[in-house]
């Protein structure tokens, strides 16, 4: 299966070859294992984070975007939908941000609007991962006709552009909401991550540990989740920095060309009505600057995680893997 | 060859797929969609489209789905896309989309080679300069670029330089107050205001060029044939390119070809940021104004293009690089 293209670095991208960082010590290891290997690899990943400076960073920008996400009553006290105030303000020490030209608070939108995106994000980027790793796992295990089938599906999907397919549904939908924007994502966005699983759990197939979980007669249930899913911390990781991050882009391009439902506070829809209200015009640069950051911010946090893990994990193939989907993938 | 055919079957499978997606979305969808475009442009459908509407969404028809479907298939197979409904009411499809085509594919296009002639160029230097500035500055850079929407660093340098400097047009393919014509004036107008989304997409687009030149390029470096190249005391300029770029290139031409193929629908939220009407800018339209016989048409365009660009890539591929051929 060649859509990328043999001799094409990006088909090394799938890490047929497991990651040393977790698979080393779990090759060689008695059967029954698997879920030790699990904890310590998540144990691992924690000291990563605090050793790695990207990790860091990333790790820190994301819980101050959780933290806002949970309580943002506390940090603004305005109803951001409200069009109490003035209109078309500009920032001052009531309205730190200045207000729309509705007479809505900026800082209050900025603030609110945190939730839905990392929503979309975590609840699309943990849909899609899920996906990719049951139909990659089900695909290398179960083998055959089952093989096939999954495969085509995958490589189908990962062909046809995300992007307008993205735009035509919700168009059809007639402003999607928080919810249907999740689901749209997570169904066209898990088949990048499905074939790297795949390839994955192919290169485990005559691991010992496994062959001896087969030859114990354990169940095919109890193999997969205990024996094969836990060597995968790393690329499902990694899978769902990547698939969050995609997710917060597509979901603020569409809701910034007036796909998603405009009545929801969040940056992608603040950015649809700046440019409706003309805002670069009537010198309200900060209504498009502010939640721009915000995206690229809060899409940096989960890009410098994943650059971190990658290069923790394995140096050789973070370059290589972080071309493929991103070139691919990118809403344009 | 049976690489090669595998290839084409895939290809007709996935174009197949792309149609009956094209068909059965709308049909899928809670409350058709068709009812509802007509109900938000009641006056400005004429009967005439209203009808063909009907037909192409399976509204008021006694035919049932199948029938419908291998009607919608002989329609697209005649060239037959319909007349758009709201954007430009009674036009036929393929004449609306046929002229956005030729804007997309000059302002992507040309972008496209730039990205990737700029880009492998500073990718060959970055990995024989290892370590050094360049190097070092990219992977950085390369993280904050593939976090930006493309929209809005549109909207950005609008507003650096268009809004506050006042340096270029920002707004629109041309002049509209010029008659287009082969003259020098529309011509320079024309580019002037290609500048600013050619330079946004082609800040956005170069890193992945560097970097996956530069990847290679440092693993073509590790091989023997370079370190004899450098043992015959061969002038550095020639082992870069000649032995290294050389060999290290192939990933990255496959990857031109492919991108080829977005060029097409590459770049809708740019062309839609700077009203440029290309393919993009017709698509949001479209979709703006329900006008679902041109949405289909475009999303059509947009997929083939792209599957024709995989295909030809994988043959192109098949054909440099023999080791692919009994692999498929």
């Amino acid at each position: 299966m060649a859509i990328m293209a043999p001799g094409d670095p990006g088909s090394a991208g799938d890490p047929s070859q497991p990651t040393p960082l977790l698979l080393g010590p779990a090759g060689g290891a008695s059967a029954g294992t698997g879920g030790v290997t699990g904890a310590r690899s998540l144990r691992r990943m924690t000291r990563a984070v605090t050793s790695n400076r990207k990790a860091t960073v990333g790790a820190l920008l994301l819980l101050l975007f959780c933290l806002v996400a949970l309580f943002p009553g506390v940090i603004a006290h305005d109803n951001p939908q409200a069009e109490i105030y003035p209109r078309s303000l500009g920032p001052s020490a009531q309205h730190l941000l200045g207000t729309t030209a509705f007479g809505q608070d900026m800082f209050a939108q900025v603030v609110w609007g945190t939730r839905p995106v990392l929503l979309i994000a975590l609840v699309a980027g943990f849909g899609a991962t899920i996906i990719a790793m049951l139909v990659g796992v089900a695909s290398a295990f179960l083998g055959g006709v089952w093989d096939g089938a999954l495969g085509l599906v995958t490589d189908v999907l990962l062909v046809i552009p995300l992007f307008p397919l993205l735009i035509i549904i919700a168009s059809y939908l007639h402003g999607a909401g928080t919810t249907v924007l999740i689901a749209v994502i997570i169904l066209t966005s898990w088949s990048y991550t499905a074939r790297q699983v795949r390839a994955q759990a192919l290169s485990l197939r005559n691991r010992d540990f496994l062959n001896a979980a087969i030859v114990r007669g354990e169940r095919a249930l109890y193999i997969i989740v205990v024996e094969i899913i836990p060597t995968m911390t790393s690329l499902l990781v990694a899978a769902f920095l990547t698939n969050a991050l995609y997710a917060v882009l597509f979901s603020a391009s569409l809701q910034f060309i007036g796909l998603g439902n405009p009545g929801v506070t969040s940056w992608g829809t603040m950015l649809y009505w700046a440019e409706n209200a003309e805002a670069f015009q009537t010198g309200q640069a900060l209504w498009i600057i502010v939640p721009g950051l915000c995206i690229v911010a809060l899409g940096a946090a989960f890009a410098l995680l994943n650059y971190a893990f990658d290069e923790i994990g394995n140096p050789a193939l973070r370059p290589v893997r972080s071309m493929r989907g991103k070139s691919v993938k990118r809403p344009g | 060859m049976r690489f090669v055919l595998r290839r084409l079957g895939f290809f007709l499978l996935t174009l197949w797929v792309a149609l009956t997606l094209n068909f059965l979305l709308p049909r899928m969808m809670p409350g058709n969609p068709a009812l509802a475009a007509i109900a938000n442009h009641k006056g400005v459908i004429s009967p005439q489209a209203l009808k063909a509407l009907e037909a192409q969404f399976g509204l008021n028809t006694h035919q049932n789905l199948v029938a419908q479907y291998f009607r919608y298939l002989g329609d697209v197979a005649t060239g037959n896309f319909g007349e758009s409904l709201t954007t430009q009411p009674g036009n036929s499809v393929a004449h609306i989309v046929l002229d956005a085509v030729p804007w997309t594919l000059g302002l992507v296009g040309v972008t496209t080679v730039l990205a990737f002639v700029l880009g492998t160029g500073i990718g060959i230097v970055g990995a024989w300069r290892r370590g050094g500035r360049l190097d070092s500055l990219m992977p950085p850079v390369f993280v904050i670029m593939t976090v930006i929407p493309y929209f809005w660093l549109g909207l950005i340098l609008i507003l650096i330089f268009g809004v506050k400097l006042h340096w270029l047009p920002y707004f629109f393919t041309y002049n509209i107050t010029l008659t287009p014509g082969l003259n020098w004036a529309f011509i320079g107008n024309v580019l002037e205001h290609a500048i600013l989304p050619a330079f946004t997409l082609l800040i956005l687009t170069i890193g992945t060029w560097i970097l996956t030149m530069r990847n290679t390029m440092i693993t073509t470096l590790a091989e023997d044939y370079v370190r004899m190249a450098r043992a015959k005391g061969l002038p550095g300029y020639r082992i870069m390119l000649d032995y290294a770029a050389r060999n290290a290139i192939l990933p990255n031409l496959t990857g031109f070809a492919m991108s080829l193929g977005f060029v097409v629908g590459g770049a809708i939220l740019i062309e839609e940021v700077f009203n440029y009407e290309g393919v993009g800018y017709l698509l949001l339209q479209a979709v703006n104004n329900d006008d679902y016989p041109l949405m289909q048409a475009l999303f059509l365009l947009i997929t083939v293009a792209v599957l024709l660009a995989i295909l030809l890539s994988d043959i192109a591929v098949a054909i440099l690089d023999p080791r692919t051929r009994g692999a498929g």
